[in-house]
This record gives C-alpha cells, sequence and structure tokens, in this order.
C-alpha cells in the first residue's frame, strides 16, 4: 500500500511542477469551450441546452490530450522499466497512475465545469447534474485512455492512433454524462447518473488489468 | 480440434479443399436470393420497391457483427494459446468487417432517404454502428501501426477484447438514448412479422454474404500466411 500511495504522489507531483500538464488540460478544456459559442453562435438559450454535451466532449479531449503523462514519459526514461520490476503489481501500478491522472485532469476538469456552465448560460437545475456527472463519469476517461496509452506505447506518433482507439469506447461516458445534464434540464428522473456510475466502476476495475498486459507486452522485447 | 488447423500448414491444406466449396455456395446463395429478392418478392404495400434493399442492408449488418465476434474469438486464442493463426485470422477479419458494416451503413443511408426523407439520423441503430465502424479503423490503425508483427498481434488482440467488453455497453447506450430504426421483426419469440415472400430471400441472402465472408475470410488468411512464408525465405537469404 505504501508504493501504491509512494507511486501515486510522484505522478501526481510530476504532473502538477514545472513541464508537468495538468494545467495544460485545464486551460485545453477552456479553450475547446470557448471556440464553440464562436462556432455556433451566441444564441443563449441553444447554448444553455447544448452546455453539458459540449463540456462533456471538450472534458474527454482534455483528457486524452494528456493520457501520454500515463505510461508514455516513464516508457521514454526508462522508470516505466523499475516500476515493472519492483514487487508492486504492474496491475496496481496502473491503478495508481490511472488514479494520478483522474486526480489531476479528471478531478479539475469537474471543479471547473460549474464557471464554463456560468458562461454557456446553462440554466440553474443543470448545475448539480453537471457537477455530478463529470465526477463520476471521468475516471472511465482515464481508466479506457490508459488501455490506450498502453497499447500505443511503443508506436511512433502514437497520439494519432490513441483518440482513435479511445473515443469509440468512451461513447457510453458521453451519452449517459450529457444525458444526465439534459433530463435535469427537463425536470427528469435521473436515471442516466447511475449508469454513468455503473460506466465509470466497470472501466475502473477491469481497465487496469488490460492497462497492465498492454504495458506488459511493450516491455518484453 | 481447432488446435489440429491451427498448423498453418494443415489449414493451408484444409482451406485450400474447402474454397471452392465456400466460394461456389456464395455465388449460388446470393444468385437465387438476389433474383428472389429483386424480382420474385412483391413491392412493400407501404415502402414500395424500397424494400428490396433490405436484401443487401440486413445480412451486411448481420455479417459486420458476426466478423466482430469472430475477430474477438481470434483474439481471444491469440492472446490465451498464442496461435500464430489465430493472429492472422484476427487481423485479416477486421478490414473485411469493416467493409461490410461500411456496406450496412451505405445502404442503410440510402434506403433511409426515400423512407424517413434523411440520409442520416443520429438514431440508436446508426450511431452504434458507425462507433463500430470506429473500432474497426481504431484495431486496423493499431495493427499497420507497429513494425513488430508479434507486439502488434498481441496490443490488437487486447483491443479487441476491451471492444467486445464495451460493444454491448456502447449498444445498449445508444440505443436508449434515441432511436427511430425500427425494431427485431426477424428474431422474435412469437415468430418473425414479415412475410415468408420477404423472409425466404432474406436468409438466403444472410446465408450468402457469410459464404461471401469466410471465402473472402479464407483467401485472406492464406495470402497472409504465404506472405508471411515468402518474407521468412528472403530474410533467410
Amino acid at each position: 500500500m505504501n508504493s501504491v500511495r509512494a507511486l501515486l504522489f510522484r505522478d501526481m507531483r510530476l504532473a502538477t511542477r514545472a513541464g508537468g500538464s495538468a494545467m495544460l488540460a485545464l486551460a485545453f478544456f477552456a479553450a475547446v469551450a470557448a471556440l464553440v459559442p464562436l462556432g455556433v453562435g451566441a444564441d443563449l438559450k441553444l447554448l444553455g441546452r447544448i452546455a453539458g454535451g459540449m463540456l462533456w466532449v471538450a472534458a474527454i479531449l482534455a483528457a486524452l490530450l494528456s493520457l501520454d503523462r500515463i505510461f508514455q514519459a516513464d516508457y521514454e526514461d526508462g522508470s516505466l522499466d523499475l516500476i515493472a520490476l519492483s514487487p508492486l503489481s504492474l496491475e496496481a501500478s496502473a491503478a495508481a497512475k490511472i488514479a494520478a491522472h483522474w486526480l489531476t485532469t479528471g478531478l479539475p476538469l469537474t471543479l471547473l465545469s460549474p464557471v464554463l456552465g456560468l458562461l454557456f448560460n446553462l440554466p440553474e437545475q443543470g448545475y448539480v447534474a453537471l457537477i455530478a456527472s463529470l465526477a463520476l463519469g471521468t475516471p472511465a476517461a482515464s481508466a479506457i485512455g490508459a488501455i490506450g496509452a498502453g497499447l500505443t506505447l511503443a508506436v511512433r506518433r502514437g497520439g494519432v492512433i490513441l483518440p482513435l482507439i479511445v473515443l469509440p469506447l468512451l461513447a457510453p461516458a458521453v451519452i449517459f454524462g450529457a444525458g444526465a445534464v439534459l433530463s435535469a434540464l427537463d425536470g427528469l428522473a435521473n436515471g442516466a447518473l447511475w449508469l454513468v456510475a455503473a460506466f465509470s466502476l466497470a472501466a475502473v476495475l477491469l481497465a487496469p488489468f488490460a492497462a497492465a498486459a498492454a504495458v506488459r507486452l511493450n516491455l518484453a522485447s | 480440434m481447432i488446435f489440429e488447423f491451427a498448423n498453418p500448414k494443415r489449414f493451408m491444406t484444409l482451406s485450400g479443399a474447402l474454397l471452392p466449396w465456400f466460394a461456389g455456395a456464395a455465388i449460388i446463395l446470393l444468385g437465387v436470393g438476389l433474383y428472389l429478392g429483386l424480382f420474385v418478392a412483391p413491392p412493400d404495400y407501404q415502402q414500395g420497391d424500397t424494400v428490396r434493399i433490405m436484401f443487401i442492408h440486413v445480412p451486411a449488418a448481420w455479417v459486420a457483427m458476426m466478423a466482430y465476434g469472430l475477430m474477438a474469438l481470434a483474439s481471444l486464442f491469440s492472446l490465451v494459446w498464442r496461435h500464430p493463426l489465430a493472429d492472422v485470422a484476427a487481423k485479416t477479419a477486421a478490414p473485411l468487417g469493416a467493409l461490410f458494416t461500411t456496406l450496412a451503413l451505405i445502404t442503410g443511408s440510402l434506403w433511409g432517404k426515400p423512407m424517413w426523407g434523411t440520409y442520416w439520423q443520429w438514431d440508436g441503430r446508426l450511431t452504434s454502428f458507425l462507433i463500430l465502424l470506429f473500432l474497426y479503423l481504431g484495431y486496423i490503425a493499431l495493427w499497420n501501426a507497429i513494425e513488430d508483427e508479434l507486439r502488434a498481434g498481441r496490443a490488437a488482440a487486447i483491443l479487441a477484447l476491451v471492444g467486445v467488453v464495451n460493444l454491448p455497453i456502447i449498444k445498449f447506450s445508444v440505443d436508449w438514448w434515441t432511436t427511430l430504426h425500427q425494431g427485431e421483426s426477424i428474431f422474435r419469440p412469437d415468430g418473425p412479422t414479415i412475410s415468408a415472400v420477404f423472409i425466404w430471400p432474406l436468409f438466403l441472402m444472410a446465408f450468402g454474404y457469410t459464404a461471401l465472408f469466410m471465402t473472402l475470410w479464407m483467401i485472406r488468411i492464406r495470402t497472409e500466411i504465404l506472405e508471411r512464408r515468402a518474407r521468412t525465405l528472403m530474410l533467410g537469404h
């Protein structure tokens, strides 16, 4: 447990200190969100309606952007070999890395989302659903993203393939997440929120195994 | 039994013997099915002649899903038992699956224009098929991106299996999201709701498509085996 905590804190420090990409992902999130009104026009009613879905798409893209931090950087400087050799199982290391990625990307994105919701004129009744769905759903992005990051570890220009692999797998998170915000706006019962949570739980539970298998095959050479 | 045919040499003999039969079956079934579907079956009272697109569209969609299942099964064999042939089988099934998925999407949207008044609708069935296409494309891209064949095969196999876990979830999520596509009309507990005049050509076409897929798949596997052999020979010199 101590080594899991050590790895978690190490990854979080790397992400938040100089050269880390936690702030960049946040800035990217805000920049994508700011582009949308320029594209669809400043109709506040329309913006309030699409705010949930739009912020969800922006959040997924921002999480994708920083996926190379999970394994790639450690692979390049060789520390991933040491992590694999350590007594800690690779599955546990992958879980710690996924957690660190979420704490430095998904969580800040979730905290920033109500501010962007304000800019998008999201009606009052949507905020709880927006924050809850992002908080529950973004772990799935980190978890499934880690599988993609592991698979494309040895690929040159893996950054181009990674979204193609990960985005289709994340479709349910976007559908249920954005759906939860919409049904909150319409004052409907919010079953979608439970489905986001269920999808996220399944992803977080299974992804460390798939990601560890992917890393293992790329390290064995 | 599968392990016996996992030997590439034995597979080459067996598939060489089976190939003409599958190809012949594909030609006959597709020929008769198309004739029955295009000339014998009457125009539908609501859809008119447009209903005939179904004979091309529905079996393509079935085969597209079957191809993913077979690809995932082959991936499982490749990961668990490390059969080189399973790797080849999974790799070669993907482009075929992508092809049948594209065919289903194109014929579906051609049918959608006169019937729904639009080529594309963000409906559950259509969207999940589009995502299926992206899954195939991602799989193919991953294969092509990794140079080392063994490693590429294993990475792609993991991706295919992750996809197979996620596929029902995707399907179920988009179906809940919004739906326009008609419900199940063939495999229902109370029997099919479409008339026998339409069912027969549909089943013939479905078997024809399956035979066509098997034929193309075998050809692709054989080509890949020969290609690898040729490469090994070249490296030897």
